[in-house]
């Protein structure tokens, strides 16, 4: 009984970041139609660049802060700098529908390649916030630490300032209204570019604070997030893509789902679980398990 | 239009010309690999594999209009099958081969039922996770060797091909020949019935399916016999090494190919070859800007030129440079014929 | 004074609008008829940047609309309501209603412009939390137009309000627009199918067929004219 409890604590830890990758992942899903693949090698550049403050002030908070507002920042370029031309140039090419994607996936080879061009390819620790060590029950040490802790805290702040910024604020409108009818947005004076770009600047720092949570324990390295795109896909996935709540349930069952596995088979059923979710979701419920069917009949 | 005509190879039949054109080039490559230096030779049947790979994608891409972004993954599929058959079945190597091609094939299939039913972004996620993921798998399970792999190994030329017959060339021989196969074999089923279904169904899906093509069977058949050329292309890879590794197949070995395909020409088999040479290359280039420069940037160059190409030809000619070079030969022609 | 001079607009090898001239003073209503795939909506699309012309110019007052983006057009003053009743599906009726005034942030008046439009569409009040999609027709028809009206346009641009909805609805439409023009000064250019009704109320009107003016001038003169009325209108 206390090994499930805490499998289903570790794995909710380890399903909020999935949920902050996913959110990521669904938020320029829904504003401009892509799928950003770039978005591991988006957080592993952040992460990196949150190391270098680290060594620079020995400033964990500092670290956090930086990290983000450089992925909040870089995503936005990405979106100004080559998405926003790239809609613009492809229209109706012969490799159009696959344009976008083959970029973003070009852009990841290129960052991975430059950040281990930068930092070398050898795995490095990162600072977390707090102690990795199991917190103590009585006598024994729980795989949960305060780390743990702060993660899950952390992730339930920024998902609640999203919930905000999305239902209740004007720019969230905004937002909503660019992803779901851009036309409409456009003609009711909302400046969808500008608001895909913020869209993109959310989504690259959400991808930031993910990657920093998860690396203490994975290390750091060029291709160190791969894996977390791939959960993260599959949560959004999971969620049906469309989704900002979707997401985040997607990332939690699929970490919970995954630290059970873990736990009741062993590791090495990790991915092949993930990825037979995967496909047994796009292939049994196309819009999520949690996607309801749009009630649009115009 | 009289020259053209007496171009036309003297009225042979087209499948024939295509056959002799193909022995011709065959040729052609023997001489030229009897005339450059062993590193040049390795590099040919470089280039060799990766035109294998490349195919692969056109044919899935190019012609059935499905992406993936995981084909890496298929190769490795491609290079253990090979491996254990050799090493478990003790086989001749060029049984491995086709042993590779079949299982890959076979993979291929089951992807391929799943990715019909999926749609650009979901099927490129899917084809990602699965290049991640996979070579992973090698770990876990020990007749697959684990980190070291399994060593496969081609072996040397027979004795009767003389003695300066280096194991270079032999590898260059087996890839060239392998890739000659595989062009004639694309070249013909692209010209054939099932080119002109997947054409169909890449242009306009419904617009297929109601003129009677069965769109999903046609999808999947062009899944797995993509993944058959993958396959073979991962055992051709393999055998340049010697060895399978799950390092071998890392996810940057899946953008290469893409970028490969894409920098060439995604319809293109001329495009192929293009991209095949640009891939072999394109290290070359990095290690020229990186003289002198650290381990690090010599390594990672590659990865960063190859990205940056990728999108710069989506940017700047999403047909490749296939279709530009078409394009450039039109124009002349045009003004050619203006002039006349 | 909304002025459109030799505005030409293709789509692809499709010429839609050729060399389109006329002009629609301050405050009056212009009725734009003509058959299916005669170009009324290209050119509305033109006007508010939907859709890129080939060449012409069109301005309103000193505004050169060819050269403004859809959404600061909306800030110039110019409002459009597009084919087919374009709201937001996936939102509730009151945010479709403040998605329409938000480029206007904080001013007071958008309150007062919110009470306005709710009270000439009453029935969108009892739907105010209700997503638009559960809305009929004819009520989300109201939504977009209430949409375009709470950002207090001085130049609106309607395609085809009428399309399938009741007759009374449409009377009612038509009546709003009439009273808007009266009491605020609204400057309307109404595109619709619906030639017998649309001629009542506008001032004057555009007749174009395949892209091209065929007449323009007085509604009354167009609407007495019969030859006119059986070769391009129908009736
Ligand atoms: N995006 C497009 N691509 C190609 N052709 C188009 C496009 N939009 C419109 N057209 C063509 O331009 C012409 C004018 O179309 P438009 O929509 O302006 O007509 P309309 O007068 O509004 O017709 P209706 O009364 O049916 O709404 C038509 O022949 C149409 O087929
Ligand atoms: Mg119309």
């Amino acid at each position: 009984m206390q090994q499930f409890v805490n499998t289903l604590i570790n794995g909710a830890s380890l399903g909020s970041i999935y949920s902050l990758m996913a959110l990521a992942m669904i938020l320029v899903w829904r504003s401009t139609r892509v799928v950003n693949f770039a978005q591991a090698g988006q957080a592993v550049l952040s992460t990196y660049v949150g190391l270098e403050i680290h060594r620079i002030t020995h400033s964990y908070p500092l670290t956090l802060i930086i990290a983000i507002i450089f992925g909040a920042l870089f995503g936005a370029l990405v979106d100004l700098l080559l998405v926003r031309p790239l809609m613009h140039r492809v229209g109706d090419g012969p490799i159009a529908a696959v344009a976008p994607v083959i970029v973003t996936l070009g852009l990841l080879s290129a960052i991975q390649g430059f950040v281990g061009l930068i930092w070398g390819g050898e795995y490095r620790s990162f600072p977390a916030a707090l102690s990795q060590n199991g917190f103590k029950v009585g006598l024994t040490r729980i795989p949960f630490s305060p780390f743990d802790l702060f993660i899950l805290f952390t992730t339930l702040l920024v998902m609640l300032a999203f919930a905000y910024i999305f239902q209740r604020s004007g720019l969230g409108l905004a937002m909503r209204a660019a992803a779901f009818e851009p036309e409409v947005a456009r003609l009711a004076g909302v400046r969808v570019a500008r608001v895909r770009t913020i869209g993109w600047a959310f989504a690259g720092g959400a991808g930031a604070l993910a990657g920093a949570l998860i690396t203490p324990t994975t290390l750091l390295a060029p291709n160190s997030l791969d894996l977390l795109l791939v959960f993260g896909f599959t949560a959004a996935v999971l969620g049906g893509l469309e989704s900002l709540v979707g997401g985040v349930v997607g990332g939690f069952l699929l970490g919970i789902g995954l630290a059970l596995v873990v736990t009741y088979l062993g590791s090495s059923f990790t991915f092949i679980t993930a990825f037979v979710v995967l496909i047994a979701v796009l292939l049994l419920r196309p819009r999520g398990l949690i996607g309801q069917r749009s009630v649009r009949n115009a | 239009m009289r020259e053209r005509f007496a171009l036309n190879w003297l009225r042979i039949p087209s499948g024939m010309r295509r056959a002799l054109l193909l022995v011709l080039v065959g040729w052609g490559l023997l001489l030229i690999s009897d005339r450059i230096s062993e590193f040049r030779v390795y590099q040919g049947a470089s280039v060799a594999t990766y035109f294998v790979a490349i195919v692969s994608i056109v044919l899935l891409t190019g012609y059935s209009g499905q992406v993936s972004l995981g084909h890496g993954a298929l190769l490795a599929i491609g290079g253990y099958s090979a491996a254990l058959v050799m090493q478990n079945l003790h086989w001749p190597f060029w049984i491995a081969f086709f042993a590779a091609v079949f299982v890959a094939a076979l993979v291929g299939a089951l992807l391929g039922v799943a990715a019909a039913r999926l749609s650009g972004p979901y099927l490129a996620g899917t084809t990602l996770a699965f290049a991640v993921g996979l070579p992973s798998l090698a770990n876990q399970f020990s007749f697959l060797g684990g980190e070291q792999g399994l060593p496969f190994d081609i072996g040397v030329a027979p004795s009767r091909f003389g003695e300066n017959f280096s194991p270079y060339k032999w590898l260059f021989w087996i890839s060239a020949l392998f890739a000659l196969f595989a062009v004639w074999l694309a070249a013909n089923l692209l010209r054939g019935r099932y080119g002109r279904i997947w054409r169909a169904v890449r242009s306009d899906e419904t617009a297929a399916a109601l003129s009677g093509v069965n769109v999903a069977r046609s999808k999947v058949l062009a899944f797995t016999v993509s993944a058959g050329f993958a396959g073979l292309a991962g055992a051709l890879l393999c055998a340049t090494v010697s060895l399978v590794t799950p390092g071998g197949f890392p996810l940057s070995l899946s953008f290469a190919i893409l970028t490969g395909a894409v920098i060439g020409g995604v319809r293109s088999l001329v495009g192929a070859v293009i991209g095949a040479f640009t891939l072999v290359i394109l290290p070359m280039v990095a290690d020229a800007i990186a003289q002198g420069a650290s381990d690090a940037v010599s390594t990672n160059l590659p990865a960063v030129l190859t990205g940056v190409l990728l999108i710069a030809t989506i940017v700047i000619s999403p047909g490749g440079i296939a279709e530009s070079l078409s394009h450039l030969g039109r124009k002349i022609a045009l003004r050619r014929q203006k002039r006349i | 004074m909304l002025s459109i001079v030799g505005l030409t607009t293709d789509h692809g090898h499709v010429r839609a609008l050729e060399n389109v001239s006329f002009e629609v003073p301050a405050g009056s209503l212009t009725a734009v008829i003509g058959a299916n795939g005669a170009g009324k909506t290209t050119l509305l699309r033109t006007l508010t940047g939907l859709t890129k012309p080939t060449s012409g110019s069109a301005h309103w007052h000193s505004h050169d609309l060819l050269s403004l983006s859809t959404e600061e057009g909306v800030r110039h003053g110019v409002a459009h309501v597009p084919e087919g009743r374009s709201v937001v599906s996936e939102l509730t009726v009151a945010e479709n209603l403040q998605l329409g005034a938000l480029w206007r942030g904080k001013d007071p008046d958008v309150q007062i412009a919110r009470e306005e439009v709710l009270s000439l569409f009453p029935r969108l009040r009892e739907r105010l939390s209700q997503r638009a999609d559960t809305l009929s027709g004819g009520e989300r028809q109201m939504l977009a137009i209430a949409r375009a009206l709470i950002a207090r346009p001085d130049l609106l641009l309607l395609d085809e309000p009428s399309l399938g909805l009741a007759p009374l609805v449409v009377e009612q439409i038509f009546q709003t627009l009439d009273r808007l023009r009266k009491q605020t000064g609204l400057t309307v250019v109404l595109v619709e199918q619906n030639a017998i009704s649309a001629l009542e109320i506008a001032d004057n009107a555009v007749l174009l067929s395949l892209g091209k003016i065929v007449i323009s001038g007085s509604a009354s003169l167009i609407a007495q004219d019969t030859e006119l009325r059986h070769a391009y209108l129908g009736y």
